[in-house]
């Protein structure tokens, strides 16, 4: 086990190489050093001296890739994307162009992101669990019909319309709660009620699909049969070994998004004001902030992994079947 | 679902016995009768050091921390300079190149240098700050700290010794060096290299320092010596500038040249600091009013009143009405009146607008979309408040701004620029063709006045009425400036030898690029909207839109041809917005702000006589000639000055409108108690839609449930 | 005229043809008409079907372009009438066929069926004086003498409207019950009677009844649309219903070129890893994992920022805003293709795994038939339904994701119309207030409609091709 987990370990590293090969390629392509400056150095009376002043203290000054004027190793390793892609693989982000410290913004902005983030996956759990079973309960009849008609209708309304709505009647119309918003600490949960209501109810119509189908699946096996045979009633056959069956395929789902809840979500941090890694990367694109956009595809690169990882290891916790070589 | 609101409901029954909070107050309870002002940012400051801070969103916390030399008059108009940290506003004296005195009405050619001699204010002490404690022996505490020291230490508030000291000339003179120093990277140091003499050559001798350690370079620097700024005594500095430049006064009440104690810098420059994020950059020290106590740009900014403030006093004089408007209610009374200002990261337009209407933010600029719920416009084009507005007691407050925003043509281009008569009157037809009274009426909500020349209202040399209008785009009819008729800008366009719009080259439309940034929602519309503009005279208008970055880099390479651009003054003097006109200046060539590469000799000239002058008649009739000039060339259409209207909530004391001062938050009074019953009256929590919905779920749950038993019997057999 | 073919109007033309062209081959494929067969047999299905046609018939025609010739030669010019010229805008069938809507543009706000604008202006009275009121619109319900008479004039103008419909309705009616009574022999009334009560072999009630109801939609609407600004104007007075329409085309585009585009990609690399095995499938592998890696959003909007640099160096290129809009929603659509086709790669490699462990793949391999021989006849047709499959159910994300990513502005050119640009501006109108609600719901409107039956759609196709799920059902 161990050293299957080390080999897959191994494995990871030309995958961040080349994340960061392209992530690097993408944004110098567009972007030059001297946007960058521009774009740091602010708008009125900003001069060539100026910008190439800004480049060196940054370590911009170097070629990208490939430095024809050094000898030997110096020719690959004193290039910026040498120079900026290394010290990633120890975590030490670096400071963002407009000079914070990036790992320091991470630890700081990665909890908002999870108090978001798991609220809704937990909630979202139980409630698509529970209404799919509701649904797989009364199959082939026209509730179960009319279910999957409406939950494809859920699915069908962009996620802006939710919170768009949300915000428009839980707080403008009904007072219920602050529109915007967050804090530090236990006082933040004011202002999580809303952002995660709106993504868990975001997250019915596609959820409760897709448990119904797994469910369903279950439900057609011959154990099932045999169980209904011995005469258990149609709920206890539901509830003890279709959902416990099931829950195998549904962990396993579970385990691979785990990692990637740091990130944040991007659309609802930004609607809602919350500090997390979501809005974070966002305003990185929009400044054209490299540092930060590097070391956020990195991060999600090497959480990715992580879940893939996990992944394959919660398979052998679960189906003893299932060996690691 | 029902889970959620379950839970919901539970909070609900929860919260009601918690008291007569607002349910939807987004800050923490207790606080609701503190003197505190709520306000709002929308993009996190970028920089906190007066040396590199050049921008207004970042003005809104640095000035009420830093006290530069002087400060403008919170009341009375023209803008006028009073004095701040120093103790009163330095007269320059002239000197000719023999360094003999010369009277003050010397010719500018004579004039070699000018000293201007700043008395530093006395009884002023920074805020507390860690960078000034001492230990028992005298010793700075915190300076040489070493990795263990700073075990356990995130913010500067964890710091737990804090010290002061009295402001000296020293400081001044200081954070002069600073602005030379290549590795701060002020904005403004080349325009200082032309001004204050020995300030070049100092940058220069400092470039060997920036590779040096942080500490080392603050070393540097305290030892570096600037020939035109020297402390006189420890009450007074002389700063020498090079011949005459009497806007320089103006450049003294910018944060730039605010005081920055060396402890400080030094304090901030060791090692382990910047892994903490506590850099001078992000924690101003100053003298002023307020001292930044929470620093999340994340999250929130939090001023709070500092202890050692000087004790300035709220000012005694004001225009005529402001006493009536009981603006000087508090004269004389010490300052700073509120104990501490939050402002919290807001960035979407439309959650800020609702928390204003709400009562959580004391005061609020009017969004485009929000301004038909704030204000109506009257029948004779006066705002005024809507009936919501004034029944919750909003008080608005409306001023033209300092600042302009043009449409502005290449002028080197082949088909749009030049100063043939052709290309002349192409740009006269274009003008006369946008309708800027129907942008400012869609874009602006009428919050706009056209511009007739490059200068706003407030800054003399700014003529109104009939005099004042641009004759080639205007005429005076009735009293009031009227837009000339299409059909004079389709002749017009005939005689440019454009007959219909058409190129006779290509037997084509005419057409026509526009740099456009477009970056939000609204800028579709406005596209369109300029697409419009230009079909009227049959010309195609190709948008090219580009992010801000990618424009500006355009202009710097001229190859545009009409872009849209603003302004906005650095102080208010003609001769900061005579200059984006002026030829050496130009963008491509001397990376100035001169956008449109305008270079016309004879404005060139007049523009060198007319910036060294005082304001008066002689220099009224010089920008008279130049404003001629410049309308007859149009190398802008000039577009309009924006109007400011701001909102506020009645328990907010002391708004003026002040276009140029930043450090206004002093003024500010607060009527805390007021406040709070009305964010209570305001903000009843509607329950109903609850319980509906709680009710709606039984209902449909009770069948559900029956429906379950009675299949499972029906399932069983 | 002179045709002018974008971009993606000829990628539109290659899928049209290749759909045409793969309906023909599976006509004649028993295995692949019998699915297909199924899912025309599912009243869900067919009726989706008859919506999305409506969708793709006004798609289509927002697809062929061209460009008017000039009425009147440039007076003055030299070489008058011996050349022909043409106006610069570049013009859609569908934009010429609603001209009435595309020209009648109001100053800025109106309702819905409004009379009067949604804003008070200065409007002067006969007398010289000044009053701020709403003023008329320059076109919505211009021929109404007095407002007041709106409700009676709306109730007829719809009910001429629905009259025509359901002519047009009887018409196409009765051609397809001759049509099917002489195929099978039947008299007509005979024919009407079974398709009435449901009994023929395809749920023709039930495309009827949904035609019946699309035309009977579309003519009230059409005609109303002639006399009022039924979804109400926009911020500079541009017709909501309009621009609702155009963005018809916007959204099919990017849900089924996205998928194309990636398609010879995911299919040919995902084949081969599965197939070949070893060094080839641990390349692909890594290939997708690392992309896969990379949040997409960031990729996307890398690849937008990188196509404006490029068109704002290469400007000349480009001769209208149609054609820079038009490249910039072909290059949307080319790297969501990118972030998108790993999930069809890695399936397509699960089946290929199996499918060469298959006897007749492995007799080929026996007698010596050459590797990609053995890939072309065998393994790519026999996970065609895998392709198809993930091609009707990605549809609809992708609609919903243009949405998202016109939020972030990395989404299509902001001049384009697109439903992710009309709720992306209708987010500063909710906040006025009054509301101006109308750019949102029309948008809501017609990509609900839109989304839900491709959905439903998709389900039926789904369920039609996958042996597992047919008993459930």
């Amino acid at each position: 086990m161990s050293a299957y987990i080390l080999r897959r370990l191994l494995y990871a590293l030309p995958i961040l190489i080349g994340v960061n090969l392209l992530t690097f390629v993408l944004f110098f392509v567009l972007n030059s050093p001297d946007e960058m400056a521009r774009m740091q150095l602010g708008e009125k009376r900003v001069t060539p001296a100026v910008i190439s002043n800004w480049k060196q203290e940054h370590g911009y000054d170097r070629p990208l890739l490939f430095n024809e004027k050094a000898s030997g190793l110096a020719k690959v390793t004193d290039t910026i994307f040498f120079q900026r892609s290394v010290k990633l693989f120890a975590f030490d982000f670096g400071s963002s162009d407009d000079g914070r410290n990036i790992g320091y913004d991470i630890s700081q902005r990665m909890w908002p992101s999870l108090a978001i983030a798991v609220p809704v996956l937990l909630v979202g759990f139980a409630i698509d669990i529970s209404l799919a079973l509701f649904i797989v309960f009364f199959r082939a009849t026209y509730l179960d019909f009319g279910a999957v008609v409406l939950l494809v209708a859920m699915m069908s309304i962009s996620g802006l319309f939710y919170i768009i709505g949300g915000q428009f009647l839980m707080s403008k119309m009904f007072h219920l709660v602050p529109i915007s918003g967050y804090d530090i600490g236990i006082k933040a949960w004011k202002f999580m009620i809303l952002p995660v209501i709106v993504g868990v109810v975001g997250g019915v119509g596609s959820g409760v699909r897709w448990y119904r189908t797994l469910f369903l699946e279950e439900v057609s096996k011959d154990y099932v049969r045999t169980a209904r045979a011995k005469g258990l009633t149609e709920r206890r056959v539901l509830f003890r070994h279709v959902f416990g069956n099931a829950l195998i395929p549904i962990l396993t789902g579970v385990v691979v998004v785990l990692p990637l809840l740091f990130m944040g979500s991007l659309i609802t941090e930004s609607f809602f004001g919350i500090p997390g890694l979501g809005s974070y990367t966002i305003d990185a694109i929009s400044n054209q902030d490299f540092a930060i956009v590097h070391a956020m595809v990195f991060l999600g690169a090497v959480l990715y992994i992580l879940g893939l990882l996990l992944t394959d290891i919660s398979y052998t916790l679960v189906d003893p079947r299932v060996r690691l070589q | 679902m029902f889970v959620v609101l379950a839970v919901l409901a539970a909070l609900v029954l929860l919260l009601g016995g918690c008291g007569k909070v607002p349910w939807n107050d987004p800050y923490p309870e207790g606080l609701a009768l503190s003197n505190t002002l709520y306000s709002s940012f929308d993009e996190r400051p970028k920089h906190l050091d007066p040396v590199r801070s050049y921008s207004a969103n970042e003005y809104a916390f640095l000035a009420q921390v830093y006290e530069p030399p002087l400060q403008y008059h919170f009341l009375l108009r023209p803008y006028q300079l009073v004095p701040l940290s120093a103790s009163q506003v330095p007269i320059p004296r002239y000197f000719d190149a023999a360094g003999k005195p010369l009277p003050d009405d010397a010719p500018a050619e004579q004039i070699a240098y000018s000293d201007y001699l700043v008395q530093v204010r006395r009884g002023v002490r920074f805020q507390p700050h860690p960078a000034f404690a001492r230990d028992g022996s005298g010793a700075l505490r915190y300076h040489g700290l070493t990795a263990v020291d700073l075990r356990g230490i995130n913010r500067l508030a964890d710091f737990p010794y804090t010290g002061t000291r009295d402001l000296t000339a020293a400081d001044f003179v200081h954070q002069t060096k600073r602005l030379a120093a290549p590795w701060l990277h002020s904005p403004i140091a080349g325009v200082m290299q032309e001004h204050i003499l020995g300030f070049k050559e100092l940058g220069e001798r400092l470039t060997q320092a920036a590779k040096l350690d942080p500490v080392a370079r603050v070393q540097a620097l305290r030892e570096a010596r600037l020939d035109g700024v020297e402390v006189v005594d420890p009450a007074s500095f002389r700063i020498r500038i090079n011949g005459k430049y009497p806007q320089f006064a103006y450049w003294l009440a910018m944060p730039f040249f605010a005081p920055m104690p060396w402890e400080a810098e030094l304090f901030y420059a060791q090692p382990g600091m910047k892994e903490r994020n506590i850099v001078l950059d992000w924690y101003p020290v100053g003298t002023g009013p307020f001292m930044l106590t929470e620093n999340n740009p994340n999250l929130r900014m939090v001023l709070t009143r500092n202890p050692n403030f000087w004790g300035e006093t709220f000012p005694t004089q004001g225009m005529p009405g402001d006493a009536e408007a009981g603006l000087i209610k508090d004269a004389s009374r010490p300052m700073p009146f509120v104990d501490q200002a939050v402002y919290s990261l807001e960035k979407e337009d439309i959650p800020r607008w609702n928390k204003f209407v709400q009562g959580y933010y004391d005061s609020s600029g009017i969004s485009s979309d929000a301004f038909d719920q704030a204000v109506r416009i009257g029948g004779d084009g006066g705002p005024s408040l809507t009936d919501e507005m004034q029944t919750k007691g909003i008080e608005l407050m409306t001023s033209v701004e300092t600042s302009i925003s043009y449409l502005g043509f290449n002028m080197r281009d082949q088909v749009v620029g030049g100063y043939s008569e052709q290309a002349r009157l192409l740009r006269r037809a274009i003008s006369i063709a946008v309708d800027y009274e129907e942008f400012i009426s869609i874009f602006a909500n009428g919050r706009g006045l056209i511009a007739q020349g490059p200068l706003p209202p407030g800054i003399s040399g700014y003529q109104e009425g009939k005099g004042g209008i641009n004759p080639y785009v205007y005429e005076w009819h009735d009293g009031r400036p009227v837009r000339r008729g299409i059909a004079e800008a389709r002749a017009l366009l005939e005689q440019a030898g454009y007959p219909g719009g058409r190129d006779p080259k290509t037997g084509r439309a005419l057409s026509i690029n526009y740099e456009a940034v477009a970056t939000g929602p609204d800028d579709k519309s406005r596209l369109a909207w300029m697409r419009k503009q230009f079909e009227k005279l049959g010309i195609e208008l190709v948008i090219r839109s580009t992010d801000y970055n990618r424009f500006q880099e355009k202009m710097q390479n001229g190859t545009g041809q009409v872009y849209m651009w603003g302004w906005n003054a650095d102080y208010p003097d003609s001769e900061n917005f005579f200059f984006l006109l002026y030829g050496p200046n130009g963008k491509v060539e001397h990376q100035g702000e001169n956008a449109s590469n305008y270079d016309n000799p004879e404005f060139n000239r007049l523009f060198d006589q007319m910036k060294f002058m005082e304001n008066g008649p002689e220099r009224q009739a010089l920008i008279d000639q130049m404003m001629t000039i410049a309308r007859r060339d149009a190398p802008w259409l000039w577009g309009f000055y924006p109007k400011a209207f701001s909102l506020h909530h009645q328990w907010l004391f002391n708004v003026n409108p002040n276009k140029m001062a930043n450090n206004t938050l002093k003024y500010r009074r607060l009527d805390p108690v007021l406040r709070e019953r009305l964010r209570t009256e305001w903000n009843p929590s509607v329950l109903w839609p609850l319980w509906a919905v709680l009710g709606i779920g039984a209902i449909l749950v009770l069948p559900a449930l029956w429906m379950v038993r009675r299949r499972e019997r029906s399932t069983a057999l | 005229m002179m045709l002018v073919i974008l971009w993606t109007d000829a990628l539109v033309f290659l899928l049209l043809a290749l759909a045409i062209g793969f309906a023909l081959y599976a006509s004649r494929h028993e295995h692949l008409r019998a699915p297909w067969r199924r899912v025309a047999r599912s009243r869900v299905g067919l009726g989706a079907l008859v919506v999305l046609g409506f969708y793709v018939l006004i798609g289509l025609l927002d697809t062929l372009h061209f460009r008017l010739p000039l009425a009147d030669p440039a007076p003055g010019a030299a070489h008058a009438a011996t050349e022909r010229r043409f106006a610069p805008e570049v013009m859609s069938v569908f934009d010429y066929w609603a001209r009435p809507l595309r020209q009648r543009q109001e100053k800025t706000y109106s309702a819905p069926f409004a009379t009067h604008l949604f804003v008070k202006e200065a409007i002067t009275q006969p007398d010289g004086s000044v009053v701020r009121d709403y003023p008329r619109l320059q076109y919505g319900g211009r021929h109404l003498k007095d407002p007041k008479q709106r409700g009676w004039d709306i109730f007829d103008t719809a009910l001429r409207g629905q009259i025509e419909g359901l002519v047009v309705w009887g018409l196409i009616t009765l051609l397809v019950l001759w049509g099917m009574a002489r195929r099978r022999g039947l008299a007509l009334l005979a024919m009407y009677a079974e398709v009435r009560d449901g009994r023929t072999d395809l749920p023709w009630r039930t495309a009827l009844g949904g035609l019946a109801l699309m035309l009977v939609l579309g003519f009230v609407a059409g005609e109303l649309a002639l006399k009022y600004h039924i979804l109400g104007t926009d911020k500079v007075g541009e017709d909501v219903f309009f621009q609702a329409l155009k963005s018809i085309r916007t959204g099919l585009v990017i849900g089924t070129l996205t998928t194309l585009v990636m398609l010879p990609a995911a299919v040919l690399l995902g084949v081969m890893a599965g197939y070949f095995r070893g060094w080839v499938d641990d390349i692909i592998q890594y290939l997708y994992t690392t992309l896969n890696a990379i949040p997409s959003v960031l990729l996307i909007a890398a690849a937008i920022l990188m196509l404006q640099v490029y068109m704002a160096n290469n400007a000349d290129q480009f001769e209208s805003l149609v054609e820079r809009a038009d490249l910039r929603l072909l290059f949307l659509c080319l790297i969501l293709g990118v972030t998108s086709w790993t999930g069809l790669c890695r399936l397509l490699r699960g089946e290929a795994l199996k499918l060469r462990e298959a006897d007749y793949v492995q007799a080929g391999a026996a007698l010596g038939v050459g590797h990609f021989a053995i890939l072309g006849r065998h393994i790519v047709p026999n996970v065609l339904h895998i392709v198809l499959t993930t091609l009707v159910l990605d549809f609809s994300g992708l609609v919903l994701a243009e949405a998202v990513l016109s939020y972030i502005n990395i989404g299509v050119d902001p001049t384009m119309n697109s439903w992710g640009n009309m709720i992306n501006s209708a987010r500063l109108e909710l906040a006025r207030d009054p509301v101006v609600w109308w750019s949102l719901a029309a948008a809501f409107l017609f990509m609900f409609t839109l989304v839900l039956a491709a959905n439903l759609f998709a389900d039926v196709v789904r369920d039609a091709f996958d042996p597992r799920l047919r008993g459930t059902r």
